[in-house]
């Protein structure tokens, strides 16, 4: 469904700093499972799910959904294309603090415009998945890691994206939690959503659904590995 | 030279209007120039970025521009106690020759920034830019008008002198002067209430037919040009001569006195409105073919025309109930 | 439609929690812009009120004075005037009129002492302003002396005190009777200040005033009309120009304001980071940064305008009054009656709001345009 040809991303192009990211990637990505990008720091797993995931436009090279070609098109359309599609969790959470569990779940629907009382079911929906349901009014800075990993889990999955991109979503988690999320991503993935994940940790590979494993290095994907 | 807090204000919009507008002109040339959506290079990225800072601004700036429209006309009518000679606002804005083209050029500039405002609000719902030259033309040769706007309003403001001694609206509008606004008095009474009449009634059927075939865009934009101009020759002719219940009396400006109940701003403002979205609505129909405003368009040239037809009926209402209540008589 | 209207009610909520967050740096910015309002508001509110009474007053006032004149020096008036007065076709009546100012230093002030044709009063008697009972202290019934032309100072018993709806031109005022009056000043019999005349038709009394300059060549007419211009101007003018010196605060504001929408911090910076990679548009975040200016102006705006309103119609306008209404001892306590003008609203807004939008839209954009990746690093 995600097709990538020849795909350059150099940051400071021209300039002194200039910095190849990545180099002539080439890439077939279907529907369904997980698939886990690994590789050293620096090797290029966050800006390639950067463009994967339409928050990025490469430098050259082309990357199409579907059949239907998404690179040099304006941001604002592939904003469009993002909020329907994509869903993301990071490494570092990326909560808004101040802002309550159930409405840190809720912003990514807010530029869609839904009615209230539907959105709110969906997010509080969501949170009793999760096993936030008591958490829903509390302030997010007051929650543990894992209630925090699992909080950006429901933001992602709130407007029903069919993709799911993880960035290291177990780098800040001991390893009882890291298995919790990655047991979620997996339901996810039994689910039929697509999950992209990067990570450098072994656990990640005791997901039943893990169905690929690229391996990146400065920037070029030298492993290409079916589990 | 005369000062008050009004004068301050439309200065000072004027002047911060007609700067966007420059600026934003600098950046169309580019614009006409550069843009190239499928390049996705740096300067396409970056010319992409500025055009949100670019039509909100522009938003801002014409927004302003229409809003000042109606706080000159309240201006000028409140200023008519300063003059010797002026009883409303006609005999204000006679009180130099910059008067009167200062409020036809800021009529100008309302109608065009008003369609200005309509394709920018549609071309930032549709993803690929689809109006972006077409918008940025306009701007071109919006930014003209807008500089002659500011000017002409500075040079009469500069211009305004209490000592004057300035003719009221009974000499302007008196049907045996000269000139346009004599000629427009001058009109008989009953065929201008037939043709009034008739183009209101014309143009509710053209309006109910467009909403079904936005084909007929053109034809539903000419009509409501036509049905303002009409207006305005009616309320000239005939209409003023009923509030005022004198026959002699065709000013349009004393009907904005709080004596005759501010009467002026309930019969122009909806008049205004209905005609610029009448316009709009004609002159945005044809945008419907192009791919990424078809889900946009329709809607939004529904919603239009309601809004023109919302509009005239509520200038027609009352020109009715006007008619209705005086007690003039004037038709035998 | 409705899809947009919830859109921008999301982006309202969200803003106003963001607001709510940074409390203490938003005050300030608060506070500052609605002094400013407040400023603006005042002047407007005043004047308006000010040129309201003066309206209302004249509206009172004769149609037409007469004056003479005497090679330009205004001069008494003889009273056989009245009748060559009277005569003019369109004159219904004449009536002469005695007045002048009386200098008092014990509170360095100048009366204006008027005998009362309307009110009957002995010779003894006086009526006196509101605001001159308070600064003497004194009350009905009290002895209230001025120096009189002839030397020996002149005692009157206070009859009662002038209360009349407005007091912002009787507060000064003493009313005598034409006795009184005219012993007080040594006032020459069969002379008056001046007279007045009641026109049959109001809309004639400018080709009565032609006639009467015909009639009687040392005479001065002065009307109604007139004097209404002669006062509008005045206030448009120090309006204006109380207007243009508040330009200066006007323009640190914007400087201000300026400062605040670019210096993001850090933490705010992140959030729109976050934002923009869970799916917010650049469109949206610039509306968001709109919409937190509208708040912040509606609020401004609000606070600003209430509290010039109270102000004005209730704290007696101590902050503009001296500029509005020229140099007073005796500042009448006066009440304006209040009114809202939406036109005046629409000013207030104009010269306020335009320069605080101009000077943040800028930075706003700034920070909308941040990348969307920027989230993913950390
Ligand atoms: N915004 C940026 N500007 C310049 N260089 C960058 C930027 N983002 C990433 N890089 C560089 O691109 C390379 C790949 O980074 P990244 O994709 O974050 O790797 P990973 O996620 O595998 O650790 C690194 O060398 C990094 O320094
Ligand atoms: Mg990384």
């Amino acid at each position: 469904m995600i097709e990538l040809q020849a795909v350059n991303k150099r940051f400071n192009p021209g300039q002194s700093n200039e910095c190849r990211a990545l180099a002539d990637i080439d890439l077939r990505l279907e529907r369904g499972g997980i698939t886990v990008f690994t590789g050293p720091s620096g090797s290029g797993k966050t800006t390639l799910l950067t463009l994967i995931g339409c928050l990025a436009r490469p430098t050259s090279g082309r990357i199409s959904l579907d059949g239907r070609l998404l690179s040099n098109l304006p941001e604002r359309f592939l904003t469009e294309v993002r909020r329907h599609t994509f869903g993301f969790v990071f490494q570092q959470f990326n909560l808004i603090r101040g802002l309550t569990v159930l409405e840190n779940v809720m912003l990514p629907a807010y530029p869609l415009g839904r009615p209230y009382r539907e959105l709110t079911a969906g997010a509080r929906a969501l949170l009793a998945r999760f096993g936030l349901e008591p958490k829903a009014g509390s302030k997010v800075e007051w929650l543990s890691g894992g209630e925090a990993q699992r909080t950006a889990l429901a933001r992602a999955l709130i407007n029903d994206p069919a993709v799911i991109v993880a960035d290291e979503p177990t780098a800040n988690l001991d390893s009882r939690l890291s298995r919790e999320v990655l047991g979620l991503l997996d339901d996810l993935a039994a689910q039929g959503r697509t999950v992209l994940v990067s990570s450098h940790d072994p656990l990640v590979f005791e997901a039943a659904r893990v169905r690929r494993r690229l391996e990146l290095r400065d920037g070029r994907l030298v492993g290409d590995h079916p589990c | 030279m005369l000062m008050s807090p009004a004068l301050v204000a439309l200065g000072l919009i004027a002047f911060v209007a007609t700067g966007a507008v420059l600026l934003a002109c600098g950046f169309a040339l580019r614009i006409l120039g550069c843009w190239d959506l499928a390049s996705g290079g740096e300067l396409q990225v970056r010319l992409e970025r500025r055009t949100y800072l670019i039509s909100t601004l522009l938003g801002f700036a014409l927004g302003a521009e229409l809003l000042s429209l109606l706080l000159f006309v309240h201006t000028a009518e409140s200023l008519s106690s300063q003059f010797v000679g002026a009883m409303c606002a006609t005999g204000v804005l006679n009180a130099n020759a910059f008067g009167f083209p200062a409020l036809l050029l800021k009529i100008a500039v309302f109608f065009l920034a008003a369609l200005w405002l309509l394709l920018n609000r549609i071309d930032n719902r549709g993803y690929d830019y689809p109006l972006v030259r077409l918008k940025y033309g306009l701007l071109l040769a919006l930014a003209p008008l807008t500089v002659a706007e500011a000017t002409v309003q500075t040079l009469y403001f500069l211009g305004l002198k209490p000592d004057v001694i300035t003719s009221c609206c009974g000499s302007l509008f008196g049907a045996d002067g000269r000139g346009a606004a004599a000629e427009l008095a001058g009109l008989p009474p009953e065929p201008t209430l037939v043709a009034f009449y008739g183009t209101g009634a014309a143009l509710l059927v053209s309006g109910l037919a467009f909403r079904r075939r936005l084909r007929l865009g053109p034809l539903f934009a000419a009509g409501c040009a036509l049905a303002f101009g009409v207006a305005i020759a009616a309320i000239i002719a005939v209409l003023s001569l009923y509030v005022y219940e004198n026959p002699n009396h065709h000013c349009p400006f004393c009907l904005l006195k709080a004596g005759y109940g501010y009467l002026g701003y309930a019969l122009y403002v909806p008049l205004f409105v209905a005609a610029a979205a009448g316009l709009g609505a004609g002159l945005i129909a044809p945008l419907g073919r192009i791919a990424s405003l078809r889900a946009v368009v329709p809607g939004e040239v529904r919603r239009l025309t309601w809004l023109a037809l919302g509009g005239f009926g509520i200038f027609y209402g009352l020109a009715t109930w006007v008619i209705v209540r005086s007690n003039l008589v004037l038709l035998g | 439609m409705r899809v947009a209207f919830e859109r921008q009610k999301y982006l309202i909520d969200y803003t106003l929690a963001a607001l709510l967050r940074r409390k203490t740096r938003n005050l300030g910015l608060l506070l500052v812009y609605a002094l400013l309002v407040f400023l603006f508001a005042s002047v407007l509110l005043l004047s308006q009120g000010l040129r309201r009474e003066a309206a209302a007053l004249l509206q009172d006032a004769p149609e037409v004075i007469v004056q003479r004149l005497a090679a330009g020096r205004h001069d008494l008036l003889p009273a056989d005037w009245l009748d060559s007065l009277r005569r003019i076709r369109g004159v219904s009546d004449a009536r002469g009129r005695l007045w002048g100012y009386y200098y008092d230093p014990a509170v360095k002030a100048n009366y204006t002492v008027m005998a009362a044709a309307e009110r009957p009063l002995a010779e003894g008697e006086i009526l006196i302003g509101a605001a001159l009972a308070r600064v003497r202290a004194i009350g009905v019934g009290d002895v209230f002396s001025l120096r009189a032309a002839s030397g020996p100072p002149a005692l009157f018993k206070v009859a009662g005190i002038l209360e009349p709806s407005s007091e912002l031109l009787s507060a000064d005022l003493l009313l005598l009777s034409e006795s009184g009056f005219r012993a007080l000043f040594q006032f020459p019999p069969e002379r008056y200040t001046d007279a007045v005349l009641t026109v049959s038709n109001p809309r004639e009394a400018s080709t009565v005033a032609r006639k009467i300059a015909l009639a009687l060549p040392s005479s001065r007419p002065i009307l109604r009309s007139e004097m209404l211009r002669t006062y509008d101007a005045v206030f448009d003018w120090r309006e204006g120009v109380t207007f243009l010196a508040l330009a200066a605060p006007l323009l640190a504001f914007a400087v201000l304001a300026w400062d605040k929408a670019a210096g993001l911090s850090a933490e705010e910076k992140r959030e729109i980071g976050i934002l923009k990679a869970i799916g917010w548009e650049t469109g949206d975040i610039l509306r968001m940064k709109l919409w937190e200016g509208a708040l912040l102006s509606l609020t401004a705006f609000l606070l600003g305008y209430l509290l010039a309103w109270w102000q004005v119609f209730h704290g007696g306008a101590r902050l503009f009054a001296p500029i509005l209404k020229g140099w007073a001892v005796l500042y009448p306590d006066f009440r304006l009656t209040p009114t809202v003008d939406p036109g005046q609203i629409l000013i207030v807004l104009a010269v306020t709001v335009v320069p605080y939008i101009v000077a943040t839209l800028v930075p706003g954009w700034r920070a909308a345009i941040a990348d969307p990746d920027a989230a993913m690093r950390g």
